[in-house]
């Protein structure tokens, strides 16, 4: 089978879900940047036209669980199966990818939501499509795509007007007569530039800013079309000046002078820009990236924070040049890079699928192993996000992971076995062949042993079907499972 | 700023993966470190508990004035006498069954516990909390710490969370704690269910494939580590699963994680530490703390069944005496309720310590509530509660007098507070 580059499969690990056999072809004929290219270059109609192809032809596509009717617009699981879906076989796998970074950046949990305004209203606020919601509402996965290597400034803008942000964050409750906290801290401690550059009277400000930025319910009420929206409330927002003990201003000034109420609510957009253009805001996001894509565990290198962070601020806040600095920088690439970070649950079940099979198995088989793994979608533990890196890697977690590959090794035994019958020769060609379609080191000295002597254990080696059937779904599940298949 | 694991896997990470033995040993080792059979239960109530709401100064007008929605009303709360101070005070009128074991000499309170410029962030205050230092939050945890004090081989059983992710307070520089959040999953599974032997070959084989721990790749033995706990820990931890008690524990996820460290008591596996969270108390919004079944009653509703339920079930095990909850939350809130009937973060909070060898009572002295220039017990302004005990000298007590380790090494520092005897 041919294989991508060293580089360009590192790539595919980080920047995609890891590499089907259809890729691996595919990219086989890619140089480096023609790989980048063909990641950070897509069509956003077509990545969105993925979802029509659930369950149209199970031959081909991954199976999700229909239970009467499947309702990804208003019901969260199934939302978290198209999710599933999508980044199974999308064919812009980065778009998924910082889709998924920026649920995690501006980490937002369904179970609030749904409390404060139902199940349906809460899955469609995390993850309606408006070309299916019957009010065209817009959930917050569908802004995250949207934004995905788009303008930061701007996403930040769509994250304090998200109605779903709006409930998380209390938003929606901030009144001029009695500011709400809880929106304006996170904006600067967890979205922007970080706990040390502010101060707590700049929390008391920014709460006043976003007075009156609140939520509506729009159209008919009782109507299934009837959702709700941003609303700015005019009556509700504190008119008065704000001073920070940052800059607001290009001038240098600190102030948002006093306004009217009817055009206050650009308070809001000049904190949010100021925030954007922070130059710690670039380090702090810079280093953030460098989390997300090169190392959880190092510390950011110094050189790349001052890269990545220049970059972002001459273009603009926009994302896409950023990530392609992140991707083409040395550090990135620098050769002792793959097979050190610390895939996240998500990355780990959907290369899994991606790598050893997925006829016939349905992605909702995921969805307890993940929550053991530690990784629900929609919903992360609080607004901080997931803990990355060797946090997911509590024995419960790894033992979540290891079960995960031994349930899906289950489910693909039999085509495994199918595909394996070229190799039943000796142990050692079976160990090979299972190898080749997975991403991952080449076992060796002891830990190759390991697996060699298990394929013989239990009678001498002949190759039957049924040695194959046992031992490479076995082979399969110990090395999805093991410690290597873990790091990307 | 949250800072956890990561930062002991930097080059140091075989640390983390000493000496596991065989099963069989792992016993007998827990059996010998087990010996004093004291257990610490750790119960953190995640978000940033409303103190103001658990223990009410129902005599302070200001409470009342500051709070002209989410107060207790005077006549609801459950009185539990005056402070050292000579306010009066009363527990939240959903924590029926505190009340109880308050009367019986079991629940100390110890007000205002914090420390100095307490942090107004979830994640910074909840690692100075973990860390037990303000100025440096980012090492190990305190209880992780611990744990490293314990004589080598430690038992990988010998801390348990019954959280997804091991938190920052256990996290240690040699130990690592597992994760088990349900005894019932917590088993091995191999593709070949139908045969038995091929089970056993696939365990074997992991735990050889685990057992390789290369210095040169510390993340990989970083996870083949955790990956050898788990496989060295799964025959005791499944020794619990079946574990009902003697009194019923609700569905909830607290409950039931009281279930499973009772289950682990009882069973005698010979872990030390565990590790609880419930949260939901984040209540910047429709606080509800009068409601008959919604918001911050249904909160204390839900925490006074199941420290009530695990401590009728200790009682009747004969576990009281051997066991010491200790609750905590990363700040107390703001006196004044916000516009949404909500109250945002604030300064500091209420400690709660419970068990048989609890000197029970009320400890510390509550704020005078007044936003008077000058008032001591207030802070930012009058805004918020400011701390009169600070939180190291309870987690001095703990080390010292219950666990038997030394406060002086482990939290870098005196904070030794004699005033302050709960145990």
């Amino acid at each position: 089978m041919a294989r991508p580059t060293q580089a360009v499969e590192h790539l595919l690990r980080r920047a995609g879900f890891g590499v089907t056999p259809e890729e691996a072809e595919r990219f086989s004929r890619y140089t480096y940047p023609m790989a980048v290219a063909a990641l950070t270059e897509y069509d956003p109609e077509e990545s969105d036209a993925v979802d029509s192809k659930i369950e149209s032809d199970p031959s081909r596509y991954v199976r999700v669980a229909v239970r009467g009717q499947f309702s990804p617009n208003q019901v969260i699981n199934d939302a978290r199966q198209r999710w599933l879906f999508r980044m199974v076989h999308s064919p812009a796998p980065l778009q998924e990818r910082m889709a998924l970074i920026w649920h995690h950046h501006f980490a937002t949990a369904y179970t609030k939501i749904q409390g404060v305004v139902g199940t349906t209203d809460a899955t469609r606020m995390m993850a309606a499509k408006p070309s299916e919601d019957p009010g065209r509402a817009r959930g917050q996965l569908e802004l995250f795509r949207q934004y995905a290597l788009g303008n930061f400034r701007e996403l930040l803008v769509e994250v304090a007007k998200d109605p779903a942000m709006l409930v998380w964050l209390d938003g929606d409750q901030n009144f001029k007569e009695k500011p709400q906290e809880n929106f304006g801290r996170e904006l600067m401690e967890l979205f922007t530039f970080g706990v040390e550059h502010y101060v707590e009277t700049d929390v008391y400000a920014a709460a006043r800013v976003f007075t009156g930025w609140n939520r509506a319910r729009i159209g008919v009420n009782g109507a299934a079309s009837a959702y709700y929206a941003f609303n700015y409330n005019a009556a509700r927002h504190d008119t008065n000046a704000k001073d920070f003990s940052f800059p607001i201003y290009p001038n240098g000034s600190k102030r948002i002078e006093a306004r009217s109420a009817a055009t206050g609510m650009q308070d809001g957009l000049d904190l949010i820009n100021a925030l954007a253009i922070h130059p710690e805001t670039a380090k702090r996001l810079a280093r953030r990236l460098w989390t997300w894509f090169v190392s959880e565990v190092d510390q950011p290198d110094e050189d790349f924070v001052r890269n990545i962070s220049d970059v972002y601020l001459k273009n603009d806040t926009n994302m896409k040049p950023v990530v392609r600095a992140v991707l083409f920088s040395p550090q990135f690439l620098a050769s002792d890079r793959p097979y050190q970070r610390y895939s996240w649950p998500v990355e780990f079940v959907v290369r899994t699928m991606k790598e050893v099979g997925y006829v016939g198995f349905s992605v909702d088989t995921a969805m307890t192993p993940l929550l053991n793994m530690g990784q629900q979608l929609f919903e992360p533990p609080d607004v901080n996000g997931w803990e990355l890196g060797p946090g997911w890697f509590s024995t419960g977690g790894m033992l979540a992971r290891m079960n995960f590959a031994a349930t899906l090794a289950t489910n693909q035994r039999v085509a495994l076995r199918d595909k394996a019958r070229v190799a039943r020769t000796t142990p050692e060609d079976l160990l090979s062949f299972v190898l080749e379609s997975l991403s991952m080191p080449e076992p060796t000295g002891d830990p190759r042993n390991a697996l060699l002597d298990y394929v013989r254990a239990g009678g001498t080696w002949t190759g039957s079907d049924t040695q194959l059937l046992n031992k490479t779904g076995g082979l399969v599940h110990l090395l999805t499972g093991s410690g290597s298949y873990q790091l990307v | 700023m949250k800072v956890t694991r990561r930062d002991f896997i930097r080059g140091g990470v075989a640390a983390f993966t000493v000496s596991f033995g065989a099963p069989a040993f792992l016993s007998d080792l827990a059996r010998a470190q087990g010996a004093s059979r004291r257990n610490l239960v750790v119960l953190y109530l995640s978000g940033g508990n409303d103190a103001l709401s658990t223990l009410i100064p129902y005599g302070d007008s200001f409470y009342y004035s500051r709070r002209p929605t989410i107060a207790v009303p005077s006549t609801s709360v459950l009185q539990v006498g005056t402070d050292s101070s000579g306010k009066l005070l009363g527990l939240h009128p959903r924590l029926t069954g505190l009340k109880q074991i308050f009367d019986a000499g079991h629940l100390a309170l110890i007000q205002r516990t914090g420390y100095p410029n307490s942090s107004r962030s979830h994640f910074l205050g909840t690692d100075i909390w973990s860390t037990a230092d303000p100025a440096n939050a980012s090492g190990a945890g305190w209880l992780g710490r611990y744990l490293d004090s314990l004589p080598s081989p430690v038992d990988p059983l010998a801390g348990w969370c019954t959280t997804r992710e091991v938190p920052h307070s256990l996290v240690g520089n040699r130990v690592s704690v597992p994760a088990i959040q349900s005894p019932q999953g917590y088993a091995f599974q191999t593709p070949n269910p139908g045969t038995a032997n091929e089970a056993t070959y696939a365990r074997t084989a992991m735990t050889k494939i685990a057992s390789h721990l290369p210095p040169d790749a510390p993340h990989l033995s970083f996870v083949n580590g955790t990956t050898q706990a788990a496989l060295a820990t799964l025959d005791r931890v499944a020794s619990v699963a079946n574990y009902n008690g003697t009194v019923t524990y609700q569905n909830d996820g607290l409950s039931q994680a009281f279930r499973a460290v009772a289950g682990a008591m009882v069973r005698g596996i010979g872990t030390k530490v565990f590790w609880v969270t419930t949260g939901g108390y984040d209540t910047h919004a429709t606080q509800n703390t009068n409601a008959a079944n919604a918001g911050y009653a249904n909160l204390m509703g839900t925490i006074n069944t199941a420290l009530l339920t695990f401590y009728n079930d200790l009682r009747n095990q004969g576990l009281l005496q051997d066991t010491l909850i200790v609750q905590f939350s990363e700040f107390g809130r703001r006196i004044s309720e916000n516009g949404s009937s909500g109250t945002d973060h604030g300064a500091a909070g209420l400690m709660m310590m419970m068990g048989g060898g609890v000197r029970g009572g009320l400890f510390g002295t509550a704020a005078n509530l007044n936003p008077f220039s000058g008032n001591p017990t207030l802070e930012n302004n009058g805004g918020d509660v400011t701390y009169d005990s600070d939180f190291r000298s309870v987690y001095a007590q703990v080390i010292d007098n219950w666990l038997g380790a030394n406060s002086l090494s482990i939290l870098g520092g005196n904070y030794r507070k004699p005033s302050l005897s709960v145990l």
